[in-house]
């Protein structure tokens, strides 16, 4: 009785949300992958079931290399991040002392302004006639703008990292916050000195940080739109501008909707490969 | 320890100079006296700002904008605040994955979400409007109102609602007194972080907007522009300054929910 | 009227049957239980035993699966918390943080036709009643556990409730506060007059300030009673372990009269039990019960008492006010029993490894069936 009037006074509250979620989530998502299983031919869809758009989106080197980009670019800029967001994290929770809170909140008011013209300043500061090159000729440094600034993977990586940083700090910081201090002691009486401690105590005891920091910088790199779009050039695009492409002006949704599973799996895939890591991590220790 | 602590300092103070050199280039060149966004700085002017005061696209954009993240924050914060109350307060069949459900939008990518919500409202041949907009910004805010509200639930006492009940009062007395005035600065907080998110939402609003522009949107637009650009820096400062108030609030707002929680629970449990 | 809803009008809450589970796990089981009109009540059981809910029931934040709760002499069954005329201290005293102190004491007092002087003096006199004179516009953030504990018990007892209802409300205080709250509540209720019932796992705190304790195991009421009979005839096995130290000792059965019950012990040898000390269902196997204090050590060069038995000390320990030893009856049984002294200076003191003589009397043991 107990439970069934739990039941019943739970579901009258979630009920709404969780129709929302049914209508605005999964028939979104059910209906985007029967889309990949059609085609389109200019403006009408052919309904029949065919493996053709999967087939495009595996097995084009076009769409191959793209894939492969993202990943590798994303997969960068989540290693850059974290390893600027460790030491950064660490600071703040054992040396932060009374303004910890301030600390934090310094470091993600960035994440909080726009986005969109924060990557866009990249645009700015790393063009031919950006901010970094106006700068160094007016120093004298130069003479002739660089041009390798702007327009390639590497510009992408940096103002991704830019990007995504101070959301890697906080998830760190709270694993790093929960450590008991009295361990860290026990191991310097143990005879640990600070680095063996760092590896054999802190590393390990903050790694569901990591993991979590993983996961927030990957998925939103991986299908990042603007970024690539704004200071990729031809050489830095990414999958999520092929999608929007191939949607708008290629006119063919369903292999956009091919792409757009693709991604998820692959985005599925290794968010579960990190969360398994995570487990193992915790079962050890 | 000294010396590596000394280390640190220096890569956070390196940091926290990457992290903010970017956006002190708005105000600079914001006030500018050029065309061009370039070194060295060629004088003082606040003819950029005055130019936005010209731009009826940006006006329409900015007024499409405000209307889709106060209807959008409002619908995610009563969604998330009912799921964060069925989390907190029941134990019901079917919760854990009904509630990781809801959440999942936060870890979509967010051209995905807006893939899908476009599919769909192509076969069903709806037209675009900001409405849909406005539907996938509580899609995508949901999950952010949902997880404040959740702590601001936790940070209520079920025996504060028991004591008011237990004091004569009826439920929905119980709600105005007690419950609201307690759970306030997480609504509150859930607002503005709604507010913020939606308001700077590019993708989902590029995808599902149709012939209105919202102003990321709009934004995104002028960038073509060379012209257009110390202009488009000019309402980047704009932005950035209203995103500091707003967030500066969020934080007392969170603060003053923490401090709730201390005083009710964290004196007796020592 | 219904002759079901007509109780002892003697019993302010008069609970029958009731039964309440949580996902299967029983937390009371068929309870019935009355409580007099202005008497101070606990119920004490170890956690988990659901003497809170059962305290929850009463209140009405719990809806019992069986049975009738019938307060004033009316069923309240199907009458929510914020109608029935009683009120509660909670555990953590659910202080509303939002709120100043009088706010909180005059909290209940809105939905009354008093206008704000009268409630400007009830929360007055409320405030004095409790020893919180001035502290109306205090933050309630800004009150020690004590002065949280006052403003809880003013709060509650402003209403005037038929039945004043606390939730372990000493558990969260330190020692001297607590023992100093134990007597000023004995001594708040007795001016109030209100009935009271305490929920605790502390036996002190049930024995010291209460008219009568009911003691809970596993969701049943074992024994209703004045503290000294609780203390002195436990009439359950659980409730006598559980209250103070208890010596257990397997006896053989020997003989039935009018009103004894003789048994033997390998070593305490005969024992004559009376039969008012003996509980539980007839069953030919007995368990006496020793109580550390009622165990006495006989003077070395002295005349022995009559129920005497030797044992070895393997423990002492000085409490200050009592010497405790920990004894074993013969070389190859390591089970040790426990003895009391009071009168330290009046009785020989031992040390570990010694041999000793140990009295009792007959009268002082209660009994069990072992079930």
């Amino acid at each position: 009785m107990y439970f069934s009037e739990h039941n019943k006074k739970g579901w009258r509250l979630l009920g709404v949300p969780f129709i929302f979620a049914i209508f605005l989530l999964a028939v979104p998502i059910a209906t985007m992958t029967t889309l990949s299983f059609w085609t389109q031919d200019y403006l009408t869809l052919i309904k029949t079931i065919t493996l053709d758009n999967y087939k495009q989106a595996w097995f084009q080197p076009v769409f191959q290399t793209l894939f492969a980009r993202s990943l590798i670019i994303s997969l960068t800029v989540t290693f850059i991040t974290i390893l600027f967001a460790f030491p950064i994290a660490y600071y703040i929770s054992f040396y932060g002392g009374k303004r910890k809170a301030l600390w934090l909140f310094l470091i993600t008011i960035p994440f909080w302004t726009s986005y969109l013209l924060r990557m866009f300043l990249w645009k700015v500061i790393l063009g031919y006639n950006g901010v970094l090159n106006s700068f160094f000729e007016w120093l004298g440094v130069i003479t002739e703008p660089l041009t390798f600034l702007l327009y390639n993977s590497n510009a992408v990586v940096l103002a991704l990292v830019h990007g995504w940083a101070p959301f890697a700090i906080l998830p760190i910081f709270v694993s790093l916050e929960k450590i008991d201090r009295s361990l860290l002691e026990a191991s310097n009486d143990l005879g640990d000195n600070n680095l063996s401690q760092f590896f054999r105590i802190i590393l390990p005891l903050s790694m569901p940080g990591v993991i979590g920091a993983v996961l927030i910088i990957f998925i939103p790199c991986i299908g990042d739109y603007i970024t690539p779009k704004l200071v990729g050039g031809p050489e830095g695009l990414m999958i999520a501008n092929m999608i929007q492409v191939q949607f708008s002006k290629a006119n063919n949704a369903p292999l956009a909707a091919a792409l757009s599973v693709t991604s998820l799996l692959i985005v599925g895939i290794i968010s579960l490969l990190f969360v398994f890591l995570n487990r193992k991590y915790l079962r050890n220790y | 320890m000294k010396k590596s602590n000394k280390i640190f300092k220096v890569i956070v103070i390196f940091f926290l100079v990457f992290l903010y050199a970017p956006a002190l280039l708005l105000p600079i060149f914001s006030f500018n006296n050029s065309k061009v966004i370039s070194f060295p700085l060629s004088g003082f002017s606040t003819i950029w700002f005055e130019e936005l005061l010209y731009e009826n696209t940006l006006h329409n954009a900015l007024f499409n904008s405000l209307l889709i993240a106060i209807s959008s924050t409002i619908l995610a914060t009563i969604l998330g605040t009912l799921v964060a109350r069925a989390s907190t307060r029941y134990i019901f069949y079917g919760k854990r994955i009904s509630i990781t459900f809801i959440l999942v939008p936060l870890i979509l990518p967010e051209i995905i979400l807006g893939v899908c919500l476009l599919t769909v409202l192509i076969q069903l041949g709806l037209d675009l409007n900001l409405w849909s907009v406005v539907l996938g910004h509580t899609l995508l805010i949901t999950p952010f109102s949902t997880l404040i509200m959740v702590s601001a639930f936790n940070n209520l006492d079920i025996s504060l609602e028991e004591a008011s009940l237990d004091l004569g009062m009826s439920s929905f007395q119980t709600f105005r007194i007690i419950i609201l005035p307690m759970v306030s600065p997480g609504l509150i907080s859930s607002l503005l972080i709604g507010f913020v998110i939606s308001l700077d939402e590019f993708i989902i609003a590029f995808f599902l907007t149709g012939v209105e522009p919202t102003l990321p949107v709009y934004i995104w637009s002028q960038f073509r522009f060379p012209a257009k650009l110390p202009s488009t820096m000019a309402l980047g400062t704009i932005l950035l300054i209203v995103s500091l108030i707003l967030v500066s609030l969020f934080e007392y707002f969170r603060r003053r929910m923490e401090l709730y929680n201390y005083y009710s629970v964290g004196l007796d449990q020592k | 009227m219904n002759k079901k809803n007509i109780r002892n009008p003697e019993k302010i809450v008069d609970l029958i049957s009731i039964k309440k589970s949580f996902d299967k796990i029983i937390a009371v089981n068929n309870v019935s239980l009355g409580i007099k009109e202005g008497e101070f009540f606990s119920l004490l059981g170890p956690s988990g035993c659901g003497k809170t809910t059962l305290l929850r029931i009463i209140a009405g934040f719990e809806k019992p699966e069986n049975g009738d709760v019938f307060i004033n002499g009316k069923n309240v069954n199907s009458v929510e918390p914020n109608n029935r005329p009683t009120n509660m201290v909670f555990q953590n005293y659910a202080i509303f943080p939002h709120l100043n102190v009088s706010e909180n004491v005059g909290y209940g007092l809105r939905n009354t036709s008093l206008n704000k002087d009268e409630i400007a003096q009830k929360i007055e006199e409320a405030l004095n009643l409790v020893g919180l004179e001035g502290y109306h516009k205090r933050a309630s953030s800004a009150l020690s556990g004590g002065q949280r504990q006052r403003v809880a018990l003013a709060r509650a007892l402003i209403l005037k409730p038929r039945v004043l209802l606390l939730d372990e409300p000493l558990s969260a205080l330190d020692k001297n506060l607590r023992e100093q709250m134990q007597f000023e509540l004995r001594q708040l209720q007795k001016s109030v007059g209100i009935t009271f019932v305490l929920v605790t796992h502390d036996q002190t705190e049930a024995l010291t300030m209460s008219d009568r304790v009911g003691v809970m195991f596993n969701g049943k009421v074992d024994q209703v009673a004045s503290p000294e009979e609780i203390y002195n005839k436990p009439q359950t096995k659980r409730v006598a372990s559980f209250i103070g130290n208890m010596n257990f000792f397997e006896t053989q059965y020997l003989e039935k009269k009018s009103k004894t019950i003789s048994v033997s012990h390998k070593d305490l040898g005969n024992i004559k039990l009376l039969k008012s000390n003996i509980f539980g269902v007839d069953k030919s196997k007995l368990t006496i019960g020793i109580r550390p204090e009622n165990f006495k050590i006989n003077n070395k060069n002295g005349k022995k008492q009559p129920k005497s038995f030797n044992a070895k000390v393997v423990e002492k320990s000085f409490m200050g006010d009592t010497m405790l030893y920990g004894i074993n009856l013969r070389e190859n049984d390591h089970h040790t029993y426990r003895i009391s002294i009071s009168d330290i200076k009046n009785t020989p003191s031992p040390n570990i490894g010694e041999e000793i003589s140990v009295y009792f009397q007959e009268d002082d043991i209660v009994a069990y069936y072992e079930e």
